[in-house]
């Protein structure tokens, strides 16, 4: 946090009315990256949810990232069950949520302690004193309380008693438990926030009164103690100052704020929407994926169906039954459940029908880390059935992007009768970001055409339906369904030969059903966009190719090494199988190609494999996505420019 | 409100389009140009013959009648069959089949499968088609053993039954199909035999008539691999002697005419054969398939004993229940009916908006 510093005696920007004046002095910085830590009961997700939410209604560009633990109330106080919710926002373009927080909210010793690694020196640390009790230092480790021993004298702590506070303020509530009171001191804190950066509580207002209205001593204690919380930081000399970003420049237009699940919901709703055609969705509940189910179970009045199932390969069987009934099919999973879907994917590859399933990639093998991030189902989506059953992969590159990749699986899905692997992550599914909600009538036209009349004779010379008479040019086999006359027929999952679909088991056939179906998958490489490769200089040697959620990192990591003079060309997939059709091209250009992961090398070995060009693979499993920092520092150490220590802003 | 009644019992094909007065389709019409081919004499042929009888009696057109199958010798059914139809995975056809009749109500979804398919690899998705009362209708050929795999026991199979994977006999204690399906909570339960024409053409039209999951055991004789299991109830002569004919409103009664036995309730509630002279007429249990409480029909189910020496043949439970496709069907119509017109860009706008946007330029 550097930039000019400003005095302001009045509303700080022109949201002045949504605002409340601050009297104290007002210093303008470029971007601040904030981070709430507490205990799994503490409401730190909703507390990040609603400054996120006045955040962006300022203007600012955004980025942000939950992190919670797999258990829901893991034991109280202690490492395990801190859960906090990062925010990054600027005045500038945002490519990722931070690494380094400016500022943490840590509402208990555990929460210092889990996230005391992650701060700079000279960071601005917020604790609530009244959970360093010598009980809850102990849990964690602490002999000493180290806002006391003098170990945190590097930064800037402000050591505040926010529970008491908060009771204090709500003094006058009889009606209210102590308990009840001291549940309201996030509310006490978000204030205090709210203040410090000079962010509007309009909408957190709102937001109460809508979730208390059934319980107006609730309801009125929180906004208080979020009131409260304004107050203090405009009154308290412990706060000397505080902080505008001005708005970023961003594309006129609606936004509103959208995390990964919920643009991948809208995406699928979006595009079935533009085909004309029913969306159904078949899903068994599953993390990181649920929120997928539940907006699209939301979504009744679009004649939205969704199936909960009894398993994870009931909820693709429901999908696949309706595809096969002419719906736009959808299962929602993460890794494990892919894993247990592959035998229905194989046959939705034999039966050429076109069905989406979106895998919420998690950490494994097996359950993992239900609630941390990886890449490591690549291989998994491509190679994860018996025979060969090639289909479609895509990855999404950011939360927004999960609406333009749903849109393009339906699109890829029903033009070539396929099934698609859409892999986000744990990272895209709950981070979020500001979205310039698009206007629905410039979405592609996804127009489905059924089939609807005979298309072949027999031997006799009769008129017959031949249902794997394949179209020309995209190699797609007609979509008939159910209920048309005349075009009755019978699919399954026996090879079938080529054009009649009938049972076959005549070995040249099923060798050219197996060149057919991998055919049909490897010419779509012809209908998307060719792999952009984007090198200002013009004079890279080395390039770092990305692919799904390791956009904002790479992107930020390119912008921190150049800024730092050094020259890397940057290109990054969302098409993973098949890949752009130039991508072999762009990788022998460069002496040196980088490609960090989010696994052991899964994308390396399939370029290397493919392109047979050397790869430089750079991974890390560690359930969380890569720092600015520590990619900044490969590219730099690769293309001979030292970084610097800390993120670079613009 | 658009939203379907929930409370009037309607048929199983009551949204499914009808044959024009006159138009009648005849068993050729359902019959495919694909070679059926199960082992000469197996049951299975029997049993497609029926149901192809059968399905021109029910006055549908024939593209809105769909057959799904999973795997094992039964599941072949779908490729013999003149309709829509997909033969799919092991196990999963009650799943895949949801789906259809979830999203089409103009559709008779119709489920094949064998005791293999059904309860073994499939147990899951089967238990839960019952309990939702999804409106399909599943056929479940049991030969008691696994054919297509070569002659393993299978979960109906009797236990000490010797097969190539259980040599020294098998330790499995089978299932009765007939009580699974009556404790998932189905609605509908009947069992027939493949080789009977006359009964199971009946129990097939019940079951099609029926709104909900109609669950239709069928006893099948598998020639190569367990030739005879059924022959207990299925032999003319011994058949007057086991089998139990159930009849909605008849007491429940064994053998033949002189020699009957009729089924009674003890003041402790268990029930048992005796003989016809000997009954107090008070204790005599007569059958009601339309009981809400599914116990006196669990408790008739359980008298197929592991000899076979009284088999219930016939409808044990048909009582209604809303359907699950009926149910997500009106849930949509109640929501799209809320908006008053058909979803376009507009309201897709306005989701896509939610609650809290700003305006940037």
């Amino acid at each position: 946090m550097s930039d000019g510093s400003l005095t302001s005696h009045g509303p700080s920007t022109d949201h002045g009315s949504r605002l409340r004046m601050t009297s104290k002095s007002v210093q303008q910085v470029d971007r601040v990256v904030i981070r709430f830590a507490g205990d799994s009961g503490d409401g730190m997700q909703l507390t990040g949810d609603r400054f996120t939410s006045e955040t962006a209604a300022i203007g600012n560009d955004l980025a942000t990232l939950p992190n919670y633990p797999a258990e829901i109330r893991a034991p109280q106080g202690t490492i395990p069950g801190v859960s906090s919710f990062q925010l990054h926002f600027a005045d500038h373009h945002v490519l990722t949520p931070g690494d380094a927080p400016d500022v943490l909210v840590a509402m208990n010793p555990a929460a210092l302690k889990a996230n005391m690694a992650d701060m700079p020196r000279g960071s601005t640390i917020i604790v609530n004193t009244d959970e360093f009790t010598k009980r809850n230092l102990a849990k964690v480790g602490y002999a000493e309380s180290p806002v006391a021993d003098g170990s945190l004298e590097s930064w800037h702590v402000h050591a505040l008693p926010l529970t008491s506070m908060t009771v204090q303020a709500l003094a006058e509530f009889d009606a209210l438990t102590k308990k009840d009171k001291e549940r309201a001191k996030n509310m006490f804190a978000l204030g205090l926030l709210s203040w410090l950066y000079n962010r509007s509580t309009t909408g957190t207002e709102a937001f109460l009164h809508k979730k208390f209205g059934a319980n107006p001593d609730i309801l009125q204690a929180n906004l208080k103690a979020l009131r409260s919380g304004w107050n203090y930081g405009e009154t308290t000399e412990d706060f000397a100052v505080s902080y505008v970003v001005n708005p970023a420049e961003m594309s006129p237009g609606t936004y509103r704020n959208v995390t990964g699940n919920a643009a991948t919901a809208y995406g699928m709703a979006a595009g079935a929407l533009r085909t004309g055609r029913p969306l159904a969705l078949g899903s068994y509940p599953i993390t990181p994926a649920s929120d997928i189910l539940h907006v699209l179970s939301g979504l009744k009045q679009l004649g939205v169906t969704t199936m909960q199932a009894e398993d994870e390969i009931a909820g693709i069987g429901m999908a696949l039954g309706a595809a096969f009934a002419g719906a736009i099919a959808l299962t929602t999973t993460s890794g494990p459940g892919l894993a247990l879907k592959s035998e229905t994917i194989g046959l939705a590859i034999s039966l050429e029908l076109p069905l989406v399933i979106v895998d919420v990639q998690r950490g494994g093998p097996s359950t993992g880390l239900p609630t941390k991030t990886e890449q490591a189902d690549l291989l998994q989506a491509m190679f994860g059935r018996n025979g060969e059953a090639p289909c479609v992969v895509l990855a999404p590159q950011s939360p927004v992007d999960c609406f333009d990749m749903s849109v393009e699986s339906i699109r890829l899905a029903t033009k070539y009768m396929t099934p698609v692997i859409l892999l986000t992550d744990g990272y895209l599914a709950n981070g979020s970001e500001p979205w310039l909600v698009p206007q629905v009538d410039d979405l592609p036209d996804l127009t489905v055409h059924l089939a609807t009349k005979l298309n072949g004779t027999d031997a006799a010379g009769n008129k017959v339906f031949h249902p794997f008479l394949r179209d020309p040019e995209t190699l797609a086999r007609p979509w008939a369904v159910p209920g048309t006359p005349e075009l009755e027929h019978r699919i399954g999952g026996i090879e079938k030969a080529d054009v009649t679909g009938a049972i076959s088991y005549d070995p040249d056939n099923h060798d050219h059903m197996t060149r057919l179906r991998a055919a049909k998958i490897d010419g779509i490489a012809k209908d998307i966009p060719a792999l952009e490769v984007e090198d200002p200089s013009g004079e890279a040697d080395v390039l770092v190719l990305g692919w799904g959620s390791t956009y904002g990192p790479v992107a930020a990591a390119v912008r921190a090494v150049r800024n730092g003079g050094g020259k890397v060309a940057r290109a990054h997939l969302r098409h993973l199988n098949p890949f752009p059709a130039n991508t072999g091209e762009v990788l022998k250009r460069y002496s040196h190609v980088i490609v960090p992961e989010m696994n052991s090398g899964q994308l390396a070995l399939l370029l290397r494999a493919k392109y047979l060009v050397d790869i430089d693979s750079y991974t890390s499993v560690r359930g969380l996505p890569f720092s600015t920092v520590e990619l900044a520092d490969v590219l730099g150490r690769a293309v001979g420019v030292t970084t610097a220590e800390k993120e670079t802003t613009r | 409100m658009t939203a379907v009644d929930l409370e009037t019992p309607r048929l199983g094909y009551a949204d499914v389009p009808r044959l024009a007065d006159g138009e009648k389709l005849t068993r050729k019409d359902f019959t495919s140009d694909m070679e059926a081919r199960w082992c000469p004499g197996c049951g299975d042929y029997a049993i497609l013959s029926t149901v192809q009888g059968m399905l021109p009696d029910l006055g549908l057109k024939r593209e809105n009648v769909v057959f799904v199958s999973g795997i094992g010798c039964s599941s072949r059914f779908p490729y013999y069959v003149e309709t829509y139809g997909m033969h799919s995975i092991h196990g999963r056809a009650p799943a895949i089949a949801t789906g259809i009749a979830t999203t089409r109500s103009d559709l008779s979804v119709w489920v094949v499968t064998g005791d293999g398919d059904a309860l073994s690899i499939g147990g899951n998705h089967l238990i839960h088609a019952l309990r939702r009362n999804v409106n399909l209708k599943i056929l479940l050929f049991n030969n008691r053993i696994y054919g297509l795999t070569k002659g393993q026991y299978s979960p109906t199979s009797e236990q000490g039954k010797i097969t190539k994977s259980s040599p020294m006999g098998s330790v499995d204690h089978p299932f009765n199909p007939v009580s699974l399906a009556l404790g998932a909570d189905a609605t509908f339960v009947a069992r027939s035999t493949d080789t009977d024409r006359a009964h199971l053409s009946s129990i097939l039209k019940a079951a099609a008539d029926h709104r909900g999951t109609a669950f239709v055991e069928i006893y099948q004789n598998c020639l190569i691999f367990n030739d005879g299991a059924f022959v207990a109830v299925k032999d003319r002569e011994q058949q007057q002697e086991r089998a139990v004919w159930l009849t909605d409103g008849q007491p429940v009664a064994v053998g033949p005419e002189g020699n009957r036995r009729v089924l009674v309730r003890d003041a402790a509630g268990h029930v048992a054969y005796v003989p016809e002279a000997e009954a107090d007429p008070t204790r005599v249990v007569v059958h009601d398939e339309h009981a809400e409480d599914p116990g006196q029909a669990f408790a008739i189910s359980r008298l197929d004993d592991a000899e076979m020496s009284t088999v219930p043949l016939g409808i044990f439970r048909n009582v209604s229940r809303p359907t699950y496709d009926d149910g997500v069907r009106a849930q949509i119509a109640t929501a799209t009916g809320r908006l008053g017109h058909e979803a376009g860009s507009d309201d897709l706008r306005k989701v896509l908006l939610g609650n809290d946007t700003w305006t940037v330029g």
